[in-house]
């Protein structure tokens, strides 16, 4: 259904945005599996938590933004981290516990951030970033920046009571901060369906004044697109934030450490036929928006770009011991 | 107005410290529960709201998670909020966001970013308030490597300490006492006195005894000291911590090496509390090789605050208790 829709659409986005996303797509897809290989193999020293699978949904929201605004993320960070254009050496660097990684290897995978670019952080605990994301909203609405937060958290962190506490204080304050569910239907092996009563967490959003949007097909990069950029003028209008929900899935475990028991080979299987990437090309090819050549290349040139990580990553030098005993405190 | 000092409340001296930093910095705000046109649960920000605005004086839903979250964004993004946490119970409720949030989100991001928020509790028993509401918890955030705490026991100290909490690039805790919005001193009107963390002061200076303390147990420790001094002729040398952490090290060993005896007093439960580690820190440096006697500790009884006045008071370190321990390491009963 959202196919045939999508090629009615007259599109206006530039052609050189239509190729970037695709781009970032493919930048969160090669690395996230090329990390995947390497833990495999032991070669990653700690704990990671795969995008592949929501690239659509991560890219899409991120890509309607704009230079200034500010994310929060969770410990499934990757693509949102890989979508507010991180140096992809650094950040193979910090998976790879190295001194030149993004945190100088004192973060890992579920800590990434990249403040001078917006992201407030990845965050290890669920929910972590819904109390950040509000605050930095209303750094921006004591400013007057014009900026706005959006704050990413997965299904299952609507369970929690600070996602309560945050959506209830950013309504009352009318806080510029986008609000985004990215539902990938399992909190580990927990079903959303068994610790929710309602259908979808968007629907939460009455409890607390404040507009609840619902992308059903958040592997239709498009559709998430769109729907941002209309979500994020609302929000910069002064309007107050709002709760979006998108429905994905993700290709991998919950971790590195997941046998995946909980769920059928054919359900997973039936959910890479939705692959984000493929139904992309698809739409561009099909609409004559893009030649699949130039769409292999880039994803040729992402692939050497993830390679080129692994190598700056494998030649930098391991912190030194001493750095465990800094940056504790600012000056 | 350098020298200038002026007798005023505890209450009165957190509200100017407040008020000169706010007038100071546009960047810093205080928000919490009823801080607005209520003044505050303890006073503590009377008159704020009609010199700074409600933007600034920001009341908001009762909702400590979300109060404690914001302020961390906030400060991650460039300003500076003070937050009222009110009853310090209620900090339980911000436990996520202060520990794995503020404390470690410099370190986890490779010493980028700061999280200047000063988290303001009203913290100790001596309000019939009970269980839920008399709790001294600084020993859960001195255990946190990335946290301030601090614990002022005079007006002066509040003001400095106060607007130096305000001025630091990290999250402070800080306590101050119910029991003591109330405790007069002299205090500096000078806009630009600060006193700085992480320094102890000697309240006395003596030679038989130390005593280690701070916060609300300060008062009673001079009284006790003053009166040992004057009825038994023991020269005690009170060290008022003032900051936990980063804590004074060499203050207390310095004074350790001097008289070879300590006492540790505070007001919060006894194990597991912050005076033991001082004790265990004391025990392990080089200062132990100087001591006469046992390092000995008084701290509020290990049960919940009870509400009737008179089982409140008596779970506490008193003046008398004081004064006895300190004969007892001197050998005078």
């Amino acid at each position: 259904m959202a196919k045939s829709k999508k090629a009615e659409k007259k599109l206006e986005i530039p052609k050189e945005k239509l190729l970037h996303m695709h781009k970032l797509m493919c930048d969160i897809r090669n690395f996230d599996e090329k990390v995947n290989y390497m833990v495999k193999r032991g070669q990653v020293p700690g704990m990671t938590h795969f995008s592949v699978g929501e690239e659509a949904a991560n890219v899409g929201a991120i890509a309607a933004l704009s230079d200034g605004d500010l994310i929060t993320s969770n410990h499934r960070g990757h693509g949102q981290t890989i979508a507010m254009e991180i140096d992809l050496n650094e950040m193979m660097a910090e998976i790879m516990g190295k001194a030149t990684g993004t945190c100088k290897g004192k973060g890992g995978s579920m800590h990434i951030a990249d403040l001078d670019k917006g992201n407030l952080g990845a965050n290890g605990i669920v929910g972590g970033g819904m109390g950040m994301a509000i605050g930095a909203a209303l750094t921006q609405q004591m400013k007057k920046t014009g900026k706005i937060v959006m704050c990413c958290f997965g299904d299952g962190a609507v369970n929690e009571g600070t996602f309560h506490e945050t959506m209830n204080m950013a309504s009352v304050w009318k806080l510029p901060v986008i609000f985004y569910s990215i539902n990938n239907f399992y909190g580990i092996s927990t079903p959303i369906s068994s610790v929710i009563n309602i259908d979808y967490n968007y629907q939460r959003a009455c409890a607390y004044g404040v507009p609840g949007h619902f992308i059903e097909d958040g592997n239709d990069l498009i559709a998430v697109y769109e729907k941002f950029q209309e979500l994020v003028k609302y929000v910069r209008d002064g309007n107050g934030p709002v709760l979006v929900e998108s429905l994905t899935y993700r290709w991998h475990g919950h971790s590195t450490s997941d046998p995946g028991k909980y769920r059928t080979k054919a359900e997973v299987d039936e959910w890479k036929k939705k692959d984000p990437i493929v139904a992309y090309k698809n739409y561009l090819v099909g609409n004559n928006l893009a030649t699949e050549e130039e769409l292999d290349e880039i994803d040729r040139k992402s692939m050497e770009a993830v390679e080129n990580s692994v190598k700056f990553a494998m030649e930098s030098p391991e912190p030194t011991l001493e750095s465990a005993f800094e940056d504790i405190f600012a000056d | 107005m350098e020298n200038e000092t002026k007798v005023m409340s505890v209450r009165d001296a957190i509200i100017m410290a407040m008020s000169e930093e706010m007038r100071r910095d546009e960047n810093v705000f205080l928000m919490g529960e009823d801080v607005g046109i209520f003044g505050g649960d303890f006073g503590t920000s009377v008159g704020m709201l009609q010199e700074f605005g409600k933007e600034r004086i920001r009341d908001t839903p009762i909702s400590e998670n979300a109060i404690s979250g914001c302020a961390i964004g906030a400060a991650m993004t460039g300003l500076r909020p003070i937050v009222d946490v009110t009853f310090m119970d209620f900090i339980v409720y911000m436990m996520d966001n202060i520990v794995n949030q503020a404390a470690k989100t410099r370190y986890m991001f490779g010493g980028k970013g700061q999280v200047p928020v000063v988290f303001r509790c009203a913290a100790g028993s001596g309000v019939g308030a009970a269980a839920q509401h008399s709790q001294s918890l600084e020993a859960w955030f001195t255990h946190i490597p990335g946290l301030k705490v601090v614990a002022p026991g005079t007006p002066a100290d509040v003001k400095g300490i106060l607007k130096s909490a305000i001025r630091d690039n990290n999250t402070v805790i800080f306590l101050e006492y119910k029991a003591q919005f109330n405790m007069k001193g002299e205090v500096p009107l000078d806009p630009e006195f600060t006193i700085p963390l992480g320094k102890a002061e000697l309240k006395r200076e003596g030679k038989d005894v130390t005593v280690v303390t701070y916060g609300r147990m300060l008062e009673r420790v001079l009284q006790a000291a003053d009166e040992v001094r004057e009825a038994e002729g023991v020269s005690v040398e009170v060290v008022d911590l003032r900051t936990l952490m980063p804590l004074d090290k060499e203050a207390i060993l310095n004074s350790v090496k001097k008289t070879g005896r300590v006492l540790l007093v505070n007001d919060a439960h006894k194990t597991g509390g912050f005076i033991g580690e001082i004790a265990a820190m004391i025990a392990e440096s080089d200062a132990f090789d100087f001591l006469d006697g046992r390092i000995l500790r008084l701290a509020a009884e290990d049960v919940p605050v009870p509400y009737n006045a008179k089982l409140e008071a008596a779970m506490l370190p008193n003046v008398e208790r004081i004064k006895k321990y300190i004969l007892k390491l001197v050998n005078k009963r």
